[in-house]
């Protein structure tokens, strides 16, 4: 493995500077050690921009070394462009080895999901936040929301929950379900459908957040409580989809529904293209699996 | 050197003699002519005909060139001559189904009909400064491939099947407002609403929509649709009774989803914010199409709490011809009103300092 | 003034990556040990470990404060300065670092900064030099980062850090940090551990 940036880029290894990377690195260790607790950081401009990764694109430059074997997903996919676009950054301006293979990777960079595979010992995944604040919808001041955390006052946001199931009979909050971790601080999960928040529970990875615009770094450690904002008499549930995996039969996942025709055709079919991948080469079939394959983009 | 009030004439022909001498920059570097802004700065003439509200990409060159560059400036040249324009009616409503597409993205669905067309865009390029395009090295050829056949539905259209979005009718009759021909009302329709953003300063449009984001009115927004191509422009002169061709318009077109709970009349649902710009440009058609919903608030029964929210606020100063005038007027000459106001203040001292007296002596 | 025969890293920006990759990981997994090797000569009776720490993490933003042995010998002093560019600081209170080699003779950890309840991340983390480092020891770890319970040995261990490490632990969120290193290995206790003695 090459330890220097390749020749050709004039960056330094993972394209920042060592000063900017020890910055983050101050913060992202007070990330571990006060779970949940959104750190501030001087965030740099970076060559993507803002709310397409640049936090999460920090935090990894970060921590990456010429051993690690990087994994890049957005939607749960390793070829959507964003995934594919990081992807590259990486591997030119760090030289590492990328693969698409959960089990394989150390650092998983992801937007919006959490992998089916269950993470192991070891492995980090970084998550890519485009609001840190779990409070900001409730009250837009920075000012209020972190004297809010300061005093743990969530009254707000489980007034907010409450008036959901008031007006719906049940919670509306489909995506960046709130958390609490550690039994202190509300978190942002991002915008991982809610149907990931339990993996994050006593996950044996370590979860490193990273907010690019917002300037935020949040962390939750391995094995630490991450659960998700309920009532007794309504407790929490996630998605759940009526059929399996058109392609590869699998349940108890996470689909993406692909629109087929304009005369109401729909296939659903998982989201982790990975996941999705190594079930069909092991042998299992979905329905549409012989059909055509939805095409990539082109 | 300061000018004095009298022989301010030869003062202002001068201070122009030297703006042209400064635009055109030092002798031995090749004057730029406006066919090399029109397809080398061709996102800059975009902007210019967006803003200037006019789709002449030709003219925008030439104006961005008499500008120096400065868009805004170049903005106020076109509307300057659009108005001297005879009028001679609308168009059809374009039909942007039928757009030949360069560029279609769907946040939404990872596929759909007519596939995801990438198109040329700078997202996914990573901001590394190519002293390579210094040295004028001639770009690779780009992949090519058949373009889509037919229609590609949109987006919107693919829910609407399953009414899960609100349903938006054409009304054929209707006649169709233009701000640039009767003064704005308020509250204004969503017509004269949506003219005023597709005119709108697209750094305002962009702030108000972010604002929109970080709390100040959220609208839950997806990109249902991003697309980009040439739509033909018909006409239907009075004389003929039939639409005629007017030529092919460059344009881009967002079709923004947002979460909608339902209120007392209307079931929950997505609901549609739309943007609308001549030639390519994805962040003023998204920033007006968040702006868009945002000014739908009222609409559908919730509470306007947020500046993009309010009609007035945002319909009123995101012209960036009448603002850019207004705030630069303060050059102007004020000396009569200062003149007023020295008075005034002077006054105002005296009066203060003589209510003071008792006091000191009293504290003496 | 500098020691001739003092260096900072071999390489600067590996050696502080896997330097952080170490600290990160002792962090995320209170009380286990990892090891720590790093390839470098600090002066006088500045460990390796706690110099290569302080490479990997201290610069002009931050201030680091000496314990007494280490601020009596202007060599360490010179060294920080020169490879880490960073601010020597004689109030425990305003440091983002501290570097002890006498965990007998420390101030109580109340002297640092433990943040407050809005920026409880304005703490100070102790780099504490010890003789050895044992898994299987007397501590008895639990909370964030340990899956049920963990133990650890630290020699020599003073009888009150054990009581001073509760009352930090009842500040969180605010608190202080705190990394072990001994010859070759680091463990750390953050402010969310439980610590009991077996």
């Amino acid at each position: 493995m090459n330890a220097q940036a390749p020749a050709e880029t004039g960056y330094n290894f993972a394209y920042l500077d060592e000063q900017t990377k020890r910055m983050i690195r101050r913060a992202i260790l007070k990330a571990v050690a006060i779970p949940g607790y959104q750190v501030p950081f001087a965030s740099r401009e970076m060559p993507m921009p803002y709310g397409w990764g640049t936090g999460g694109v920090q935090v990894t430059a970060a921590v990456l070394g010429p051993n690690d074997v990087l994994k890049v997903i957005d939607q749960g996919s390793d070829d959507t462009t964003n995934a594919v676009s990081i992807r590259k950054f990486f591997a030119k301006t760090a030289g590492v080895e990328t693969t698409t293979r959960t089990t394989e990777a150390t650092v998983i960079q992801t937007r919006h999901r959490i992998p089916e595979t269950p993470l192991t010992d070891g492995q980090i995944l970084v998550y890519q936040v485009p609001i840190p604040e779990p409070l900001r919808f409730l009250e837009p001041r920075e000012t209020e929301t972190r004297k809010l955390h300061a005093l743990a006052d969530y009254g707000l946001m489980h007034v907010k929950l409450y008036e959901d199931i008031a007006r719906h009979g049940h919670i509306a909050t489909t995506y960046d379900y709130p958390v609490e971790v550690a039994g202190r601080y509300v978190m942002n999960p991002s915008p991982t459908p809610k149907f990931d928040n339990p993996k994050m529970h006593r996950s044996p990875a370590l979860q490193l957040f990273g907010a690019g615009r917002e300037k935020r770094i949040y962390a939750v450690p391995p094995y630490t409580d991450v659960v998700s904002l309920d009532f007794e008499d309504h407790p929490f549930e996630v998605q759940r989809f009526e059929k399996p995996c058109a392609l590869c039969a699998a349940t108890g996942v996470y689909l993406d529904e692909v629109v087929l025709d304009d005369r109401g055709g729909r296939m659903f079919v998982c989201s982790d293209s990975d996941f999705c991948a190594s079930r069909r080469d092991a042998g299992h079939r979905g329905e549409m699996a012989n059909a055509a394959q939805p095409a990539g983009q082109s | 050197m300061y000018v004095a009030v009298k022989g301010g004439e030869a003062a202002i022909d001068n201070a122009h003699a030297l703006l042209a001498h400064e635009r055109r920059g030092p002798e031995e570097i090749t004057e730029i002519a406006p066919d090399q802004i029109e397809h080398q700065l061709s996102l800059a003439v975009d902007r210019v005909m967006a803003e200037g509200s006019l789709y002449d990409p030709a003219l925008a060159a030439l104006a961005i060139k008499q500008a120096r560059g400065d868009l805004i400036e170049a903005i106020f040249l076109v509307r300057a001559f659009r108005t001297t324009l005879p009028r001679f009616g609308h168009s059809d409503p374009l039909e942007t189904a039928k757009m030949a597409i360069e560029r279609r993205i769907s946040a939404t669905y990872k596929d759909l009909p007519g596939g995801q067309v990438l198109g040329p865009t700078f997202d996914y390029t990573h901001r590394l400064i190519d002293f390579m395009l210094a040295a004028g090295v001639a770009p690779p050829e780009p992949a090519e491939a058949e373009p889509e056949r037919g229609a590609v539905p949109r987006v919107t259209d693919l829910l609407d099947g399953e009414q899960l979005i609100e349903a938006e009718r054409a009304v054929d009759d209707a006649p169709v407002g233009d701000l640039t021909r009767a003064p704005l009302d308020f509250p204004a329709d969503r017509d004269l609403r949506l003219q005023a953003l597709a005119r709108g300063d697209e750094g305002f449009l962009l702030a108000l929509g972010y604002s929109t984001q970080r709390g100040y009115g959220r609208t839950h927004p997806f990109v249902g649709e991003i697309r980009f191509g040439e739509v033909m422009a018909e006409f239907v002169p009075e004389e003929l009774g039939f639409a005629v061709p007017l030529g092919p318009v460059a344009l881009t077109e967002c079709q923004m989803v947002n979460q909608f709970h339902g209120n007392a009349e209307q079931p929950p649902q997505f609901t549609r914010g739309y943007g609308l710009v001549f030639g390519q440009s994805e962040r003023k058609a998204m920033s007006m199409s968040l702006v868009d919903r945002a000014l739908r608030t009222r609409e559908f029964g919730e509470d306007v709490v947020a500046p993009a929210q309010d009609e007035e606020f945002v319909l009123s100063h995101c012209d960036n011809v009448q603002a850019t005038g207004f705030v630069e007027h303060l050059k102007l000459p004020h000396y009569v009103d200062f003149q007023a106001e020295l008075g005034l203040v002077r006054r105002m001292r005296a009066e203060h300092e003589a209510a003071r007296e008792p006091l000191k002596e009293a504290a003496e | 003034m500098l020691d001739a025969a003092s260096t900072g890293f071999a390489d600067p920006v590996l050696d502080a990556q896997s330097h952080f990759r170490t600290l990160m990981d002792a962090l995320a997994r209170p009380g286990s040990i990892h090891a720590f090797r790093p390839r470098l000569t600090p002066p006088g009776g500045l460990p390796a470990e706690l110099a290569a720490i302080a490479l990997t993490l201290a610069d002009h933003e931050t201030a680091v404060w000496l314990d007494p042995g280490l601020a009596a010998d202007p060599a360490v002093s010179a060294w920080l300065a020169f490879h880490a560019g960073t601010r020597i600081t004689v109030d425990p209170g305003e440091a983002d670092f501290a570097l002890v080699t006498d965990i007998g003779a420390m101030p109580p950890l109340a002297a640092f900064a433990a943040g407050d309840d809005a920026y409880p991340d304005r703490s100070t983390t102790l780099l504490i030099a010890v003789d050895a480092l044992s898994a299987g020891g007397d501590l008895v770890l639990s909370g964030p980062g340990i899956e049920s319970e963990r133990r650890l040995g630290i020699a020599p261990w003073p009888a009150a850090l054990t009581e001073q490490l509760a009352a930090n632990r009842t500040l969180f969120p605010r608190g202080v940090d705190l990394v072990f290193a001994t010859s070759g290995a680091i463990a750390a206790l953050p402010r969310t551990t439980r610590i009991r003695e077996a």
